[in-house]
């Protein structure tokens, strides 16, 4: 018994990515056509040299036809997949091991949601099946993230006033990135008063403290690591792959404070544990991390391991995970600037990791922690929410470990 | 000895103005206010917590033979409300759980029935009055529920009020009728029965106190309920009662909620009665009818935890009308941009009664971890199926965090959210009602309430709720 990653063992050798948005004019059919499209072409190969696909959507689908229909895939195996909002990252872990394990030579990881078609505010249809006898008392996702905030500034001796300052400063950042992105869905700075200032929709969260509402999907092709550059000069290698659900107890017990997800510790710590990473700060280029909301990411560097407990919020203010600092974090704007398109999230997320390790990323976003020789990414999935959720992490690099 | 063991109220935290009403309508001025339901309460969960405070004494709950649950406001037809009190209380199921359901005078049928029974008998009264905007009975009706457990014949429980006597008139008449589906009365020209209320209250009057062989100067206190203002109010003058004796209604305060309206009345004499006091309770409707009873010296210290006038005066400032419009249904209201909320499937409630209603969770044998709600795996050591019930709705809290939802589906936004660590060891998230937003912080105390948190599709779901705890008992 044991876990056993797969470093080295298979890399990314194509991607594709859409824009994400509103898209009022476009099906998940369409969605999925264009990002399986882009990947193929990166790859420089057909959809015929597939010989696999695993599709992840929550809500845009079931069943493998959900994909094989709009591409009219030639009777091949194509398992659909969910696991809330990693279920993007999930697609991608099942492909990879799938080639890892020699059962296929090329396999497809896509990811699709359409949301904005049911005309709600928020994520529709995503709240985890209760007993049915309805005590379980739904509240929105903004609530439920929102519920980090009271406790972090009580554990940490700081003020309403000044933690809405720090996860001000997440959005703002986010929001600076993204609009260095044509993919993101807001592509506009947003000064800090407006972030601060926005009409409140849970506890302390704003509008702007909030991921949209939007539409995406994207994809990518897994090879073996020795055949991956028959397909490109520069694919990126898996170096871990971890994902946990955790016993979903924290609601349940009243050791669990509210300032942290042991699932994404645990899932942090197997991550480095396959990668071979012992620093993260020092070792890791770039990180997409799941900032559904500007609190999740604020518990979330010290999670991963990115900032000492009680001391993200001093590294948040002084620029440590800006586009330009020691760790960029979410340099592609994160779900703040695209959007949270649940089955589609992860594989973005993985699509900025291939562009920034490729070095394909455009300038004004370019990390500079490549130039300084790191090359690793980390990119993070979470579902559910405080006290109960699924964590995904994974560790790729643009280089084979010796 | 037979006669009342046990006895609670009901008084819902929020309150009305008739100032504001008349203000918002130009109707003539009104003084006092009246209390409202909660958007989360009906006359089903209102009479829980009434029984849970007639059923506060140690070993009483066990000892129940059967219940009743009197309203002219039922939450459901054809099903029965009783049972969602029987199961919220955690009644043994061999007790009746039946409905009298329809009338006002249907809370004066219970209460006799009880006192009649040879059975530990809980009767619940609860009303929810309603009227269309600007009617008299929008202004002057009031919600609230009142729970009284007759018996004591045998064992150690000892009696507060003993039964001397009761009596019934019946008498077809039409003063006040209501279509079924109708949200208010039609009343027939006041005088016209006014005069034949005052005789049928004598009647039964003289022949209760025939039977216990007093005179009307006995009486210490004369209650006198009913929708029929103006007769309740003759009938009073015209007994011959001691002027002291008469007590006055709490309409000002409250308004008068119908059915429970003699219900909390004697409640709240039983408050501040001494032993050895008669009181006598007379209802008119449809008839009339009269109750007997005398204190012992056991009513003091027996007397209910949440006496009706600290109810009352722990009531909420006045809400604004248009809240009270929308909650009543009567001020449609837009909806949140978001999915309609389900209603709960019925398989699965009825799964977890025990959890759903009676809100008992689970503690592992082997370690001693609570589960709310109940689990068969221990979160703690993972032994399966080594579970004990564990009843909840009486134990306290700390809110551990908190959050405003101001997207969700709630009849009356925001929905406030607190994560309850349980004084005993046990945690759950769940809604904070009767309460602001300030009520919410970390560290605040809160008890539960059972609640009808939401209808969706025709179906009521039920379920608890903390609220601040406002009594000095913590």
């Amino acid at each position: 018994m044991g876990s056993h990653g797969i470093r080295d063992r298979v890399a990314i050798v194509g991607m594709g990515c859409t824009p994400f948005g509103e898209h009022w004019n476009r099906s998940a059919d369409d969605l999925l056509v264009d990002a399986v499209g882009e990947a193929v072409t990166s790859a420089g190969i057909t959809l015929d040299d597939i010989d696999a696909f695993w599709l992840g959507t929550q809500a845009s689908g079931v069943s493998g036809l959900t994909l094989s229909r709009p591409l009219h895939l030639p009777c091949k195996p194509v398992t659909r997949l969910e696991n809330m909002c990693a279920t993007g990252s999930e697609a991608l872990r099942n492909a990879c091991y799938a080639v890892a394990s020699g059962a296929y030579d090329v396999a497809m990881a896509v990811g699709v949601e359409k949301l904005k078609d049911s005309g709600m505010s928020g994520l529709s249809g995503t709240t985890m099946p209760g007993a049915g006898d309805d005590s379980r008392g739904e509240i929105t996702a903004p609530a439920n993230f929102s519920l980090l905030a009271p406790a972090y500034a009580a554990k940490y001796g700081l003020g309403e006033a000044e933690l809405k300052d720090v996860i001000t400063r997440i959005a703002w950042k986010n929001h600076a990135n993204g609009a260095r992105n044509p993919r993101a869905q807001f592509r506009k700075e947003v000064p800090l008063e407006r972030i601060k200032s926005a009409p409140i929709v849970a506890g302390m969260l704003g509008v702007f403290d909030c991921s949209g509402v939007s539409d995406g999907s994207a994809a990518a092709i897994v090879v073996r690591a020795e055949d991956a550059y028959r397909y490109t000069d520069k694919p990126i290698f898996v170096k871990a792959l971890s994902l946990v659900a955790g016993p979903a107890d924290g609601l349940q017990d009243p050791e669990y404070d509210f300032t942290t997800f042991p699932e994404v510790v645990a899932s942090a710590q197997e991550a480095y544990r396959q990668a071979g990473v012992t620093d993260p700060r020092a070792e890791i280029a770039l990180a997409e991390v799941h900032d559904c909301f500007t609190p999740t990411e604020l518990v979330l560097m010290e999670d991963l391991g990115f900032s000492g407990r009680g001391q993200a919020w001093k590294d948040v203010t002084s620029g440590v995970f800006d586009l330009d600092g020691s760790l960029p974090v979410n340099p592609d704007g994160g779900l703040k600037a695209f959007g949270h398109p649940i089955g589609a999230s992860g594989l973005r997320m993985m699509f900025e990791a291939w562009l920034q390790l490729r070095g394909e990323a455009p300038p004004e976003r370019t990390v500079r922690t490549l130039a300084e020789g790191r090359s690793l990414a980390l990119t993070h999935n979470l579902g559910g929410g405080p006290g109960e959720c699924v964590s995904f992490v994974s560790l790729v690099g643009s280089e084979l470990t010796d | 000895m037979a006669g009342l063991i046990a006895y609670g109220a009901y008084v819902p935290y929020h309150r009305l103005a008739r100032a504001d009403l008349a203000a918002v309508l130009g109707t003539p001025p009104g003084k006092g206010t009246r209390a409202v339901a909660g958007y989360d309460e009906d006359t089903t969960s209102m009479a829980v917590e009434a029984a849970r405070g007639a059923l506060a004494p140690d070993g009483l709950r066990p000892r129940i033979g059967q219940l009743f649950l009197a309203t002219a406001a039922p939450a459901y037809l054809d099903k029965t409300n009783a049972t969602a009190v029987h199961a919220a209380l955690g009644l043994d199921e061999h007790v009746l759980a039946a409905d009298m359901a329809g009338s006002v005078r249907s809370g004066l049928g219970a209460l006799i029935t009880a006192a009649r029974s040879t059975v530990p008998t809980l009767t619940v009264l609860s009303d929810l009055r309603t009227g269309l905007p600007g009617g008299s009975d929008e202004s002057a009706g009031g919600d609230g529920a009142a729970a009284f457990v007759f018996g004591g014949h045998r064992d150690s429980t000892p009696v507060i009020a003993e039964l001397l006597a009761h009596d019934t008139v019946s008498d077809e008449i039409l003063d006040r009728w209501r279509l079924p589906g109708s949200p208010t009365s039609r009343v027939w020209e006041e005088r016209f029965a006014e005069e034949i209320y005052v005789d049928l209250a004598g009647e039964a009057l003289t022949a209760a106190l025939d039977r216990a062989g007093l005179d009307i100067a006995a009486v210490d206190h004369l209650i006198v309920s009913g929708l029929h203002a103006r007769a309740c109010a003759s009938v009073r003058r015209k007994t011959g009662a001691r002027p002291e004796a008469v007590t006055a209604d709490l309409t000002a305060a409250i308004g008068n909620p119908g059915t429970a309206q003699p219900g909390l009345l004697l409640a709240d004499v039983l408050d501040r009665a001494r032993p050895g006091e008669t009181i006598a309770l007379v209802v008119l409707g449809d008839g009339a009818g009269v109750i007997l009873l005398r204190t012992t010296d056991a009513l003091p210290a027996h007397r209910s935890a949440r006496p009706v006038a600290g109810q009352i005066a722990a009531g909420s400032a006045p809400m604004p009308y248009a809240t009270y419009l929308s909650w009543r249904g009567l001020l449609d209201r837009e909806p949140p941009r978001r999915p309609d909320p389900e209603p709960p499937y019925a398989p699965p409630a009825h799964r977890r009664n025990r959890w759903k209603y009676g809100f008992v969770a689970a503690r592992c044998e082997k370690c001693g971890t609570r589960h709310l709600p109940p689990d068969r795996v221990c979160t703690s050591c993972r032994s399966v199926d080594a579970m004990t019930g564990e009843p909840m709705a009486d134990v306290r809290g700390t809110v551990a965090t908190f959050t405003v939802d101001r997207l969700a589906h709630t009849p009356s936004p925001p929905m406030l959210v607190v994560v309850v660590d349980y004084d005993g060891g046990g945690r759950f998230r769940c809604q904070l009602t009767d309460a602001t937003e300030a009520d919410a912080v970390i560290g605040a105390r809160v008890e539960m309430t059972f609640r009808r948190t939401v209808t969706a599709a025709g179906v009521h779901n039920y379920f608890w709720k903390a609220r601040p705890v406002r009594t000095d008992e913590d």
